[in-house]
């Protein structure tokens, strides 16, 4: 088992979710798509992962930006 | 062989779109948007390739304002039917494709009412009468940027800049410029978008889309169709945010990934380099044409007000025996009769005899204009 921690960032569709990749990629903030975790949601898409320590960066470039997003959690 | 139906669909494709094809079917062949496994997201990024590369093209930040149809019509019926009800006042040209005219006229049966503005016989559109079609009703103005019977650009920025002030909303049919002339949404001041893929974009068949203007209020666009986005699977309810309200039912990933493929290939070209071939092309089939007795030419003589779809006749020879004996004796493909258009054959006076049209590509070339001036130069004069 991996111990890395992440945050992710839910969004609406798989559309935002690679917009919000994106843009994050071109702030130098290492980005995936993975499945959304079911603690999180019920949803079957997908969600964006960064590495937790990237997550205040990432959350000033979400708002900087102003992309709709619907919000970034810890997992 | 003479390829001269450009205007129709274009062809050959740049290798690079068949690559970018046979890739996808090879290599990846997922649902974009339907899981999270990484050949789905490597599907999905294809398809966001393609938002990114179209919302270039037209000069608009956000990719996700991009929807991705199977053509032009299919996003001009979206507009149509989505945005029109009983009482709204729509203005259009007497130069249109039946793909914007038959939805049009359809709404028109159901209570909508729709004004033709009167075009030039040379298909050209007078911005005063925009402005005096006007009314405080007026929802949309809908136009093509040009003619794919004679080519004519219509003043698209001008007319764009009226809707502005007057607080309508401008949809342009780019099906015949998209690639070929630049066209910038901002600049041009174009609220809905409507390309084709097939055409100048040297996509394949079966891609299009509309490009959504930040004026638009979506609450007033309904969907053309409503289904599975792969978001929001839990509601039962279509989606309201872009681009999934318009976007049901598993995309064309293999079309898209053409797609992406031409529109990179077009702008690494660079738009004013296929311009400035196509306006070589078109002077010298023009200046070729007009010197055959027997000829009439439509549309203006100036290539940089048109694209390179030029329409003629040849005097006492039906359009359909030109095309099959420009086909046959001299291996030259091109497309006579109506054009879909019946519209603008009215206005040009050639209805309903049609015309022959050549429609040029960028991998025409002047010897081929020249061995095309000659082919029709021969048939003229076994009538004259
Ligand atoms: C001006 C114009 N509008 C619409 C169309 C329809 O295009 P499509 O068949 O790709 O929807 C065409 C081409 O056929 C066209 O030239």
């Amino acid at each position: 088992m991996k111990q890395d921690s992440y945050a992710v960032i839910l969004v609406h569709s798989t559309n935002h979710a690679l917009r919000v990749q994106d843009v994050l990629g071109k702030n130098g903030i290492a980005a995936k798509l993975v499945p959304v975790p079911r603690q999180l949601s019920s949803d079957c898409g997908v969600c964006v992962r960064v590495n937790r320590i990237d997550k205040e960066t990432t959350a000033s470039v979400l708002s900087a930006t102003g992309l709709e997003t619907d919000g970034l959690y810890d997992i | 062989m003479i390829y001269f139906d450009n205007a129709a669909t274009s062809w050959p494709k740049p290798p690079c779109v068949t690559e970018a094809m046979v890739r996808f079917m090879t290599d990846i062949g997922a649902n974009p948007g339907r899981a999270a496994h990484r050949p789905a997201n490597r599907a999905a990024g294809i398809v966001y390739d393609a938002r990114k590369a179209a919302a270039e093209l037209f000069h608009l930040s956000d990719p996700l304002r991009v929807v991705f149809t199977c053509n032009v019509t299919e996003a001009l019926n979206c507009v149509i039917n989505g945005m029109l009800h009983p009482g709204d006042h729509v203005i259009t040209g007497g130069m249109e494709h039946n793909a914007m005219m038959r939805p049009l006229r359809r709404t028109g049966e159901t209570g909508v009412e729709v004004t033709v503005v009167p075009c030039t016989a040379e298909g050209g559109l007078d911005v005063s009468s925009i402005v005096n079609a006007l009314r405080p009703s007026t929802a949309l103005i809908a136009l093509n940027h040009a003619s794919n019977v004679v080519g004519t650009l219509l003043p698209i920025a001008e007319i764009g800049r009226i809707a502005r002030a007057n607080n309508t909303l401008l949809l342009v049919d780019t099906a015949q410029t998209a690639g070929a002339v630049p066209v910038d949404m901002e600049a041009d001041c174009i609220d809905l978008c409507a390309f084709t893929g097939h055409k100048s974009l040297y996509g394949p068949t079966g891609t299009g889309g509309l490009v959504i203007g930040e004026r638009v209020e979506l609450s007033r666009l309904a969907p053309l169709k409503r289904g599975g986005t792969g978001s929001r699977s839990e509601q039962e309810l279509q989606p309201d945010f872009l681009p999934d309200k318009y976007e049901s039912g598993t995309l064309n990933v293999v079309g898209l990934a053409g797609l992406e493929a031409g529109i990179r290939w077009v702008m690494n070209r660079g738009i004013h380099a296929i311009r400035d071939h196509e306006m070589n092309l078109t002077s010298k089939l023009i200046e070729g044409l007009s010197g055959i007795p027997g000829v009439t030419l439509y549309g203006g003589s100036d290539a940089r007000r048109r694209i390179p779809a030029v329409s003629f006749n040849i005097e006492g020879m039906e359009p359909s025996e030109a095309g099959l004996r420009l086909d046959e004796e001299y291996s030259l493909m091109c497309r006579v009769g109506l054009h879909c258009s019946p519209a603008a054959h009215r206005t040009i006076g050639t209805f309903p005899r049609g015309t022959i049209r050549f429609g040029m590509g960028v991998f025409n070339t002047l010897a081929e204009v020249d061995t095309a001036v000659q082919a029709v130069a021969c048939l003229a004069r076994e009538k004259g």
